[in-house]
């Protein structure tokens, strides 16, 4: 089955994040590409070149929109001027769905600009799926919640961080951004298995995937988004697959970006995964 | 108060502190909160240590991670200032200012919003050239508002052709005006172009700049009246006469036309031949340029 209730039944293929050092390729080559994410806060402004240069892009691809500060965990009541502002990129994208992060950032009013993990606690899995569900039905289009990579675990929390996704989703009744990287990246700082979490998530919600690289330090991995996919996050995608069925997958290359081609190639490498019938053939015609 | 006995509410308020303290002059996170306690104590409350990592350390990412990143969009939007005060008196200022003004805007476009206004309060952090630094301030926060401002309908040349004396306009939403103290376009142009620049969605990257304050030969202090405006999607400075800054500033603040000519022209020597000929050179300008547009409904209404 292509799709499901959390994407809008929507089989998307492969996309990649629609970045500012490859418009001109993209203008000039036109390359053919499933889809495009943006970050919708780089187009929540009233005017000039870059809602002029989506709404070029949206001439001729699909784009899905992800977020990066509605945090969904904080306290704090959402800006009305954000949600606004949301819902009006919503209408202008046309995006079946739409993710953003299962992260806090904002206390007061005041912003970190940071996602910052949230203790695993009863109170957050209440207020957080209370928030997801309160912006998912503003915005009346499906919402992803995306689990973040993480450096710090609290001393308060009461359960692992799929156990938390696995509660929040389900009260909000909202879908999964997974993203593979960011569970390996966990799994090294906090010292669990990867693949125990990949198991856990309720597959049925998976809405999108996303892939990524990192950097390594000698004590902490960063998520950093400026590296190819490493072949351990590429088997946490296999089991992903495996067990969500072909889901909308999108590469992040956010930092020291590469050619627009190496970037789509890299990305192009989870077809492998998601129609493998197709892959052999391609490389036994060569 | 342990993490496990704390509100998420306290936990995030705990939490947020800490991050947004800011650093050693090495770039760590400090020993002692802004009370006086031990930021040992406090991790160790809220954070779990793993074999690696002492729950100080681990805090101590996320408190880098935003100070890397606040400065690092901070020196995006104000390249200029930058490399006119150098690298460490910008930052100096950059953690002054955040630290009284951390970000209350869910985008980073907004960071800068009050700095100039910051900085002209603060002529400590900025050393002679002062009075130059907030100009600066003030043109790179017009390039961020210009680059991305709404653009309305301007009127038609017919549109303006029938506006009488008490005809009420609103000028372009990108359209930011700037009295200065010094030609501190010609600084921020003459430094962007020696920079490799390369837009970003609601700013400037800024590739490697001197650390030490740049050479500014022949700047003299002297007004400037400067206009941030936006044409095909580009930023550009234009130069005003006084009264033809003064005449476009009534106009944005809902006075009539003829009010805000009489504003614009009170202390012109210009005759009344000159101040004619100055008029229909503006107006087919700002025509030309799509300055003018009509006001909202609530200013004509407040007008009557």
């Amino acid at each position: 089955m292509a799709g499901n209730r959390f994407n809008a039944y929507q089989d998307h293929g492969v996309g990649i994040g629609l970045r500012i050092p490859h418009y001109a390729h993209i203008f000039a080559r036109k390359p053919v590409v499933d889809w495009f994410e943006i970050i919708s806060e780089n187009f929540m402004i009233d005017g000039g070149r870059p809602l002029a240069m989506l709404d070029r892009i949206l001439e001729q691809y699909r784009v899905v929109q992800h977020g990066v500060s509605m945090y969904f965990g904080s306290v704090t009541p959402p800006d009305p001027e954000h949600l606004r502002r949301l819902k009006q990129l919503v209408r202008r994208t046309g995006t079946p769905w739409l993710s953003d992060h299962l992260c806090w950032g904002s206390v007061d009013g005041t912003y970190t600009h940071d996602l910052l993990p949230l203790p695993y606690t009863w109170e957050a899995v209440e207020r957080t799926a209370e928030r997801v569900r309160m912006v998912q039905d503003y915005l009346e289009i499906p919402v992803a919640v995306e689990n973040v990579s993480s450096y710090a675990a609290f001393t308060s929390s009461q359960m692992t961080e799929w156990e938390f996704l696995t509660e929040v989703v389900e009260r909000a009744d909202c879908g999964i951004l997974l993203d593979v990287n960011n569970i390996y990246v966990s799994a090294m700082n906090h010292e669990f298995d990867a693949m125990e979490y990949v198991n856990a998530v309720p597959a049925h919600r998976v809405a999108q995937i996303h892939i990524a690289g990192h950097s390594k330090y000698e004590k902490y991995i960063l998520d950093t988004h400026d590296h190819p996919v490493i072949d351990p996050v590429w088997d946490l995608y296999a089991r992903a697959i495996e067990r969500c069925g072909p889901t909308p997958t999108l590469l992040e290359w956010d930092d020291r970006i590469p050619s627009f081609d190496e970037v789509h190639a890299e990305a192009k490498k989870a077809e492998r995964y998601l129609h493998p019938q197709a892959a052999t053939l391609t490389e036994a015609v060569g | 108060m342990s993490a496990g006995t704390m509100s998420l509410e306290q936990v995030q308020r705990a939490m947020a502190a800490a991050v947004m303290q800011p650093l050693t002059e090495d770039e760590q996170m400090r020993s002692t909160a802004a009370d006086g306690r031990s930021m040992a104590a406090i991790a160790e409350s809220l954070i779990a240590p793993n074999s690696r990592l002492s729950s100080f350390e681990r805090l101590e990412i996320y408190n880098r991670q935003y100070w890397f990143r606040v400065l690092g969009a901070l020196a995006e939007d104000f390249s200029a200032l930058r490399a006119v005060v150098g690298a460490r008196a910008f930052e100096a200022i950059s953690v002054a200012y955040l630290t009284e003004h951390p970000s209350r805007s869910f985008t980073l476009r907004n960071l800068g919003s009050k700095l100039p206004e910051w900085l002209a309060q603060h002529p400590q952090m900025a050393g002679r050239r002062h009075r130059l630094a907030v100009d600066i301030a003030r043109v790179e926060w017009a390039f961020v508002e210009a680059f991305d401002g709404a653009e309305h309908d301007p009127l038609t040349a017919e549109q303006i052709a029938t506006l009488d004396g008490g005809s009420r306009l609103a000028l372009q939403p990108h359209l930011r005006l700037l009295a200065l103290e010094y030609p501190a376009d010609e600084v921020v142009r003459g430094l962007h172009a020696g920079e490799k620049r390369q837009a970003s969605e609601a700013g400037i990257a800024s590739e490697e700049i001197e650390e030490a304050p740049a050479a500014l030969p022949g700047i003299r202090r002297r007004p400037a009246w400067v206009a941030a405006h936006r044409v095909e999607h580009a930023v550009y400075y234009k130069r005003l006469r006084r009264e033809e800054f003064v005449t476009l500033r009534c106009l944005s603040e809902g006075k009539p036309l003829a009010d805000a000519i009489a504003a614009g022209f009170a202390e012109s020597r210009l005759n009344e031949v000159q101040t004619a000929r100055c008029l229909r050179a503006w107006f087919a300008n700002w025509a030309e340029l799509g300055w003018l547009c009509a006001p909202e409904l609530e200013l004509l209404m407040e007008g009557m």
